[in-house]
C-alpha cells in the first residue's frame, strides 16, 4: 500500500472519553485508535451507545470540558487537539474540520435564512464581507445541487425539504473547504432515493477536493457504498477494523457476524426467522467484564477457560486489519464455512 | 383474490387535510391530498406491506384503517361491514379486533403506568375478563412476547427500546385481534434489536393467525415480513403485488428506482443497476397532474401529464400484480437510463 509511507491526516491514539455522572463514570470511549488519510473515507459502524458519536464530538472539541475527561491523543495534520486551547479549536472548526449532523432541521436555526447561516461561517473564518459571504453561499448551494440558488439563498430552513436541508448543511460544512469532514448519520433521517443522492454528492465532493471523511452509520449497506476503511465499535471499543471488503466479505468478529446476518436482504430467503443478536447493548456505566460483547456472544463458550468473561481481548492490527476476539483462526474459518453452506441452502 | 369476503376491504379511500387561511374569516384555501383513492384488500392471516417514502401517505392510511382519522371519501369494510363512518358505539366491538403497534417505543407507553397496567388497559376499556383473570392473561402475554412475567410491576423506563417495543406488541395482542396495523414498528430500534422484533412479529402472525398491515420504509424488512406489498407514491398506490413478483419483476419505474436505491451490505455481488432519481417528492398540496410520479420519471410523455394511469394488471403480469403506469418496465430490458445531474457520477 502506498498510504503506509504517507503521514496520516488524522491520527487518533488510545482515545478515552469518560463522563462523570451522578450514577458513576460512563466510559463512553475506552481506548480507541485509528488513522485516516486524505481523500479517504472511514466508516464507523455501531449501535446507539457504542461511542461512535462521542468519539467525533471529542475530535471536534465539542464535549463539555467540565464533566468529561479525555485521555489519549488526537492529531490533525500533525497538530495535537487534545488539550489544545479553545481558541485553536474554534479556529479549526468549520475551517479545517467540519461536521454534518443527522437531524438537519434541528441543526439549522429557524430564525435565520439559509444564506445567512452558510455565510456566517465564511465571514467568521475568512473575514469576508456580507456581500462576499452571500456570493459564496450561492456558490455553495449551487455546488450541492440546490436549484435556483440565487433565490433559495434567502429561504428559511422550513421552506426546504428534508433532502435540501441536508444539502444546505453540507454546503455549510464545506464553505471553508475543510480537509476533514465528519458526517454523523447524515442520511439516516432521509428516504432511500434522497440518501442515494446525498451519498453521490459526498463522493463527488471528495473526489474534487480530496476531503478526508469520517462517516458514522449503523447501516452496513451505506458502508458498503461509501467507505474505504471500516471500524466496528461496540461498547466504546473498536472490535474490528479493516478495508470495506475485508470487513464485509470476511468479517472476523462475532459482533460483525451478528450485524451482517441479522439484516434481511433484498434477495435472501423469506419466511425463515432472522438471526438476531440476543440481548441488548451494554450499559457503559457498568460494562461487562472481559470482552464487552461476551454476554451476547454465541461463541464465548467455545473459548476455553471462560477467557471471554475474564480477559479483555487485545485489538492487534497488522496492515490496517484486525479484530479483538479470543477465537482462534481455525474456529473462525469453521464458522464462516458453516455460514456459507447455510447461505446456499 | 378468493371469493370469500376479505378481512379488510378498502376502496377509493381518500383523505384530504384542509388548509385554513385568510383573515378575518378563516376559509379552507386548499387541501393536503395525503391519500387519494386507495384500493386494496387484506385477507385473513395475511401480511400486507405498505412501503413508500416519507410523505407518501402510508401512515395516514394506517390511521384511516383503524379509524383514528375520518376518511374524506371512499369506503373501509371490515369483514363485509362498512366502518367508514361508523359511530364510536358501532366501532367499539370492531376496535378490539383491530389493534395498532406504534413506531416510537418511548412515546407510546405511559411512563406512569406499570407494564401490567399498560397491557391490561385494552381489557379494562373493553371490559374483557379472560378466564383466570386479567393479571394472569398479562403474564401469559409477557411470556409470548419474550419478556419475564415477573416484570409485571415494572415501569417502562426500566426497559430497553427493544423490550418496550415488545410491551407494545403485548398490548396489541391483549384483545386477541384479527388485524394489527404496525406503523414502522422497528425503525426506531438498533440494528441488532430489529431482527428480534421482526422475528417476534412473524411468530405472532403465524402462530396466532393475525393479519398485518405492515407500514415501513425499509424495503428489505417489508420483503421479509409481508406476503403482499403495495408501493405508495404521493398518496397513491403505484404498484401492488405478491412479494416475489414485486421484488423480482418491478413494473413501475418508481418501484424499480426505489429498489435500486437500497444500499446492500455486500461488496462481492455484481454491481446492481442504479437508478438515481433527481429532485424531491412534489408537494401533496398541489400534486402533478396525470401520473404523480411523472416529474421525476425518465419515461414521462405528454400522456403522463394529462391522463392518470389506472392501477391495472399490466401486460405480462401475474394475476394480482397491479401497476399504475402507462409505460410499465419490462424485466431484463435495457437498464433504465441513469438520472443524474452530474455526468461524472454517472460514469
Amino acid at each position: 500500500m502506498t498510504s503506509t509511507d504517507q503521514q496520516p491526516f488524522l491520527s487518533v491514539k488510545d482515545l478515552k472519553v469518560h463522563f462523570s455522572t451522578e450514577d458513576g463514570v460512563v466510559k463512553a470511549v475506552d481506548g480507541l485508535s485509528f488513522d485516516l488519510m486524505r481523500g479517504k473515507t472511514l466508516g464507523i459502524v455501531g449501535e446507539s451507545g457504542s461511542g461512535k458519536s462521542v468519539t467525533n464530538l471529542t475530535i471536534l472539541g465539542l464535549h463539555n470540558p467540565d464533566s468529561t475527561s479525555v485521555e489519549g491523543s488526537i492529531e490533525l495534520d500533525g497538530q495535537e487537539l487534545n488539550g489544545a486551547p479553545e481558541k485553536t479549536l474554534e479556529h479549526l472548526r468549520g475551517n479545517k474540520m467540519a461536521m454534518i449532523f443527522q437531524d438537519a432541521l434541528a441543526s439549522l436555526s429557524p430564525y435565520h435564512t439559509i444564506g445567512a447561516q452558510i455565510g456566517e461561517v465564511y465571514r467568521k473564518h475568512k473575514g469576508a464581507s456580507k456581500k462576499e459571504a452571500r456570493e459564496r453561499a450561492v456558490e455553495m448551494l449551487r455546488r450541492v445541487g440546490i436549484p435556483q440558488p440565487e433565490s433559495r439563498v434567502d429561504n428559511y430552513p422550513h421552506e426546504f425539504s428534508g433532502g435540501m436541508r441536508q444539502r444546505a448543511m453540507i454546503a455549510m460544512a464545506l464553505v471553508c473547504d475543510p480537509e476533514l469532514l465528519i458526517a454523523d448519520e447524515p442520511t439516516t433521517a432521509l428516504d432511500v432515493t434522497v440518501q442515494a443522492q446525498i451519498m453521490d454528492l459526498l463522493k463527488d465532493l471528495q473526489r474534487e477536493f480530496g476531503t478526508a471523511i469520517i462517516f458514522i452509520t449503523h447501516d452496513l449497506g451505506v458502508i458498503a457504498d461509501i467507505a474505504d476503511e471500516v471500524l466496528v465499535m461496540y461498547g466504546g471499543r473498536c472490535v474490528e477494523r479493516g478495508t470495506k471488503k475485508e470487513v464485509l466479505s470476511s468479517p472476523r468478529h462475532p459482533y460483525t457476524w451478528g450485524l451482517l446476518s441479522s439484516m434481511p436482504s433484498l434477495d435472501g430467503p423469506v419466511d425463515v426467522p432472522l438471526n438476531p443478536i440476543p440481548g441488548s447493548p451494554p450499559s457503559l456505566l457498568n460494562p461487562p467484564s472481559g470482552c464487552r460483547f461476551h454476554p451476547r456472544c454465541a461463541f464465548a463458550e467455545k473459548v476455553d477457560g471462560n477467557r471471554c468473561a475474564k480477559e479483555s481481548p487485545v485489538l492487534e492490527i497488522t496492515n490496517g486489519r484486525g479484530s479483538a476476539c479470543h477465537l482462534t483462526d481455525e474456529q473462525r474459518t469453521e464458522y464462516l464455512a458453516d455460514l456459507t453452506a447455510a447461505k446456499h441452502h | 383474490m378468493s371469493s370469500t369476503t376479505p378481512l379488510l376491504d378498502v376502496s377509493g379511500l381518500t383523505k384530504h387535510f384542509p388548509i385554513k387561511g385568510g383573515f378575518p374569516i378563516r376559509r379552507t384555501v386548499g387541501a393536503v391530498q395525503a391519500v387519494d383513492g386507495l384500493d386494496f384488500q387484506v385477507a385473513e392471516g395475511e401480511s400486507l406491506g405498505l412501503v413508500g417514502e416519507s410523505g407518501c401517505g402510508k401512515s395516514t392510511t394506517g390511521r384511516l384503517i383503524t379509524r383514528l382519522l375520518e376518511p374524506t371519501a371512499g369506503k373501509v369494510s371490515y369483514r363485509g361491514q362498512d366502518i367508514t363512518h361508523a359511530s364510536r358505539k358501532e366501532l367499539a366491538p370492531i376496535r378490539s379486533e383491530i389493534q395498532m403497534i406504534f413506531q416510537d417505543p418511548y412515546a407510546s407507553l405511559n411512563p406512569r403506568h406499570t407494564v401490567g397496567k399498560i397491557i391490561s388497559g385494552p381489557m379494562e376499556i373493553n371490559d374483557v375478563n379472560p378466564p383466570g383473570g386479567r393479571e394472569n392473561r398479562v403474564r401469559e402475554l409477557l411470556e409470548i412476547v419474550g419478556l419475564n412475567p415477573e416484570h409485571y410491576n415494572r415501569f417502562p423506563h426500566e426497559f430497553s427500546g427493544g423490550q418496550r417495543q415488545r410491551i407494545g406488541v403485548a398490548r396489541a395482542l391483549a384483545l386477541e385481534p384479527k388485524l394489527i396495523v404496525a406503523d414502522e414498528p422497528v425503525s426506531a430500534l438498533d440494528v441488532s434489536i430489529q431482527a428480534q422484533v421482526v422475528n417476534l412479529l412473524q411468530k405472532v402472525q403465524k402462530e396466532l393467525g393475525i393479519a398485518f398491515v405492515f407500514i415501513a420504509h425499509d424495503l428489505a424488512i417489508v420483503r421479509h415480513f409481508s406476503q403482499r406489498v403495495a408501493v405508495m407514491y404521493l398518496g397513491k398506490i403505484v404498484e401492488i403485488a405478491d412479494r416475489e413478483d414485486l421484488y423480482d419483476n418491478p413494473r413501475h419505474p418508481y418501484t424499480r428506482a426505489l429498489l435500486s436505491a437500497v444500499p446492500e451490505a455486500t461488496v462481492d455481488a455484481a454491481p446492481r443497476e442504479r437508478i438515481r432519481l433527481v429532485g424531491d417528492v412534489p408537494s401533496p398540496i398541489n400534486p402533478p397532474s396525470g401520473c404523480r410520479f411523472r416529474t421525476r420519471c425518465w419515461k414521462a410523455t405528454e400522456k403522463c401529464a394529462t391522463e392518470a394511469p389506472p392501477l391495472v394488471q399490466a401486460d405480462g403480469n401475474k394475476p394480482g400484480h397491479l401497476t399504475a403506469c402507462h409505460y410499465p418496465e419490462m424485466r431484463d430490458t435495457v437498464p433504465a437510463p441513469r438520472l443524474s445531474k452530474d455526468p461524472e457520477a454517472a460514469a
